[in-house]
């Protein structure tokens, strides 16, 4: 175990280091000068020209990535010029914010796409079945974009339940707090319910058949525990791996999501960065966001070992990616 | 004469796929005393498991169905319980264990987790007298260090180990029938020896009846008091074991006998050494199904279905040519027409 962490941090300095190049690379790429979206479009050429000095666009190019690569390895993150404070300051705002998003979709996802999943299996090729799958079906493609869209145009135009947009704060209330994150979540949580109900559906359907559930039955057990704890059980694997790809795309921001209900959240801190050229925003956060999936990938890893004890994480096969 | 434990009376199961019925037990009957053991032997698919199963009534509905018949388990039906009593029954009063142990127990939760669940599930005691007896049934069924064994996979254990934490979950109720489904198939041989001691001796401590499903006869043979021998879902001949070796009537038993005998290693094959195959089951068979492979078969056999009939006292057969004598002058027949002869 303590090998296999060691190995697995090591392994990261290399992800992360051709993340970071992309990174570089792609935002210098971006049409633009970063200093003329800036000051914004009543700035003279002159004070473009300045500005552009002081952030060292005009250094050459390799100067620049240097300069860049040194921050990183010393940590120094430095500030963003278009918010004015420090990038950390910036993240451990907005980071919060998607966490409570992602965390709240996660659960909703897992309350109702698993039990779902499991109802499909036991009763599978009836009624219940084909309305499982056809609606998971429907809702792994779904545009998020149209659904968010529809949620809010129903429930916050129509019928004025909720509010459209925004972060509620519990110094508001309970209930404001709540009400501005059930929309988002929905919307956030659409996909993944989907796609956790297809796959355990899939896997219990597998072990449902197996050998040790006819022994469990045998034994006399509740037909409730042969489902839940032993079919169950062995039905996780590859839920667990569809639940880490998944938290870790919506942790890294939900783009399309934020940008719907205007929240607050790293995904919008992101697309307003780019916007606004703030390079070292964009950085920053894209290497953020990167060490947050290594380390869920790293969790989901352990967590293989957890529910199967043939796992050994110490092997090279281990794992089962 | 001891109580009568267990009576199966005529049972039919099905099992549709489509538009299709399979019969696969057909109208099976055998009885079994306390403490007695009684053998099932038949090819492979001629609804050894199935029976079997339907005992505790753990076919998987769908595709399956018990379609009629009785099972009284000491004057209870079983057939008739409602599903939270025929639960109290399974694995407590009639255990299962089944062929392959490395499959049959859960590859994610320890063993002593399964041990202890069987335990729990049919005796109010606590956590500890649980893993207490746990271990005792562990040491029980041989296995060295119980205490050390109960934190560890199944995957950790040598396939006869496993087959041994099977037992020990089986009989860790006491149970009064244990249903063996072909036990030892899956083991090496020299394994499978010390699990057949091992039931044997076990049956004996403990006072419990046995059903030995098996391919193989030398395991009937060493083991169990009467045996059923099954062909297409039926019940073809049954009696005592010494009976049916001295003088099997059916010319399947023979056909069975005497491929054991020429390939006494791989039983499995053995079986299938008698030419030709099963009928299908998903048809109405006329007359007798195994007509179609019996050297011996006669007009009336392709007619009429034989009804399983008792020539001599406690040793039943479903054969049109009942008696020795009967059989003695049909096979010179055979010879006579020439039409079939047996290598
Ligand atoms: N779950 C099932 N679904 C459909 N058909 C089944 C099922 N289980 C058994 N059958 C059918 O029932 C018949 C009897 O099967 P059974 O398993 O009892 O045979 P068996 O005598 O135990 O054979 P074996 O020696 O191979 O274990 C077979 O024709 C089989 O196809
Ligand atoms: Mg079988």
């Amino acid at each position: 175990m303590r090998g296999f962490l060691f190995k697995r941090i090591i392994q990261l300095i290399p992800t992360l280091f051709i993340v970071a190049v992309i990174v570089f690379f792609i935002t210098r790429m971006l049409p633009g000068n970063p200093a003329a979206v800036m000051l914004g479009p009543q700035a003279s050429a002159e004070d473009i020209a300045a500005y552009s000095d002081k952030l060292g666009l005009n250094d050459p190019m390799y100067q620049q990535f240097f300069d860049y690569l040194l921050n990183l390895v010393t940590l120094d993150f430095g500030n963003s010029l278009s918010y004015n404070q420090p990038i950390v300051d910036l993240i451990m705002e907005r980071f919060p914010n998607t966490i409570l998003l992602a965390v709240s979709a996660l659960i909703l996802a897992v309350i109702v796409g698993v039990p779902a999943g499991i109802i499909a299996a036991r009763k599978q090729n009836t009624l219940i079945d084909y309305s499982v799958t056809t609606l998971s079906l429907i809702g792994v493609s779904m545009p998020i974009f149209w659904l968010g869209v529809m949620l809010v145009l129903y429930f916050s135009v129509n019928l004025g339940w909720l509010p459209a947009t925004g972060m509620g704060s519990l110094e508001d209330g309970f209930w404001d707090f709540i009400s501005h994150l059930i929309l988002p979540s929905i919307a956030l949580a659409t996909i993944p319910t989907s796609q956790f109900a297809r796959i355990i559906r899939s896997s219990m359907l597998e072990t449902i058949s197996q050998d040790y559930v006819k022994t469990a039955r045998s034994k006399g057990l509740k037909e409730f525990m042969v489902i839940n704890k032993h079919a169950f059980k062995n039905a996780l694997t590859p839920l667990i791996t569809v639940m880490g790809l998944q938290f870790s795309a919506l942790l890294g921001g939900a783009v399309l999501t934020e940008t719907i209900f205007s929240w607050p959240g790293m995904g919008l801190l992101i697309i307003d960065a780019i916007e606004k050229r703030d390079f070292v925003v964009v950085q920053s956060t894209v290497i953020f966001v990167a060490v947050i999936y290594v380390v869920i990938n790293l969790i989901v890893d352990i967590l293989y070992k957890v529910v199967n004890p043939k796992v050994n994480l110490d092997s090279n096969n281990g794992g089962g990616k | 004469m001891s109580q009568q434990l267990l009576r199966v009376k005529d049972l039919q199961v099905e099992f549709k796929s489509g538009s299709i019925t399979n019969k696969a037990v057909n109208g099976v009957s055998f009885d079994l005393d306390a403490n007695e053991s009684i053998g099932i032997v038949g090819e492979s698919g001629s609804g050894k498991s199935v029976t079997a199963t339907s005992i505790l009534r753990l076919i998987p509905n769908p595709p399956g169905k018990i379609t009629g018949g009785d099972i009284y388990f000491k004057g209870n039906n079983l057939l008739e319980m409602s599903n939270n009593d025929i639960r109290k029954v399974r694995g407590n009063e009639i255990s299962m264990i089944f062929q392959d142990p490395s499959t049959s127990l859960n590859p994610v939760f320890k063993v002593g987790n399964q041990l202890m669940e069987s335990i729990r599930t049919h005796q109010n005691v606590s956590k500890k007298e649980a893993k207490k007896k746990a271990i005792e049934m562990l040491e029980l069924v041989g296995i060295p260090a119980p205490e050390k064994r109960m934190n560890m996979y199944p995957h950790e254990f040598s396939g006869g180990m496993r087959q041994r934490v099977m037992i020990a979950i089986a009989l860790s109720c006491n149970p009064e029938l244990l249903i063996a489904d072909e036990p030892t198939t899956a083991l090496d041989v020299t394994v499978q020896a010390q699990i057949l001691n091992l039931m044997k001796d076990l049956q004996a401590r403990l006072q419990m009846s046995i059903i030995m499903i098996t391919h193989d006869l030398g395991v009937v043979w060493e083991t169990c008091d009467k045996m059923i021998v099954m062909y297409a879902g039926r019940v073809v001949e049954s009696g005592e074991v010494k009976a049916i070796y001295q003088n099997p009537l059916h010319p399947y038993t023979w056909g069975l006998l005497d491929s054991q005998i020429t390939e006494s290693q791989e039983s499995t094959e053995a079986l299938s050494a008698i030419p030709g195959s099963p009928p299908d089951l998903s048809y109405e068979i006329k007359g007798c199904p195994f007509a179609d492979r019996c050297p011996y078969a006669q007009a009336i056999c392709y007619e009429t279905t034989p009804e399983l009939a008792e020539p001599y006292q406690g040793h039943a057969v479903a054969c049109h040519f009942q008696t020795t004598e009967q059989q003695l002058e049909r096979r010179e027949d055979a010879y006579v027409d020439g039409s079939t002869s047996r290598s």
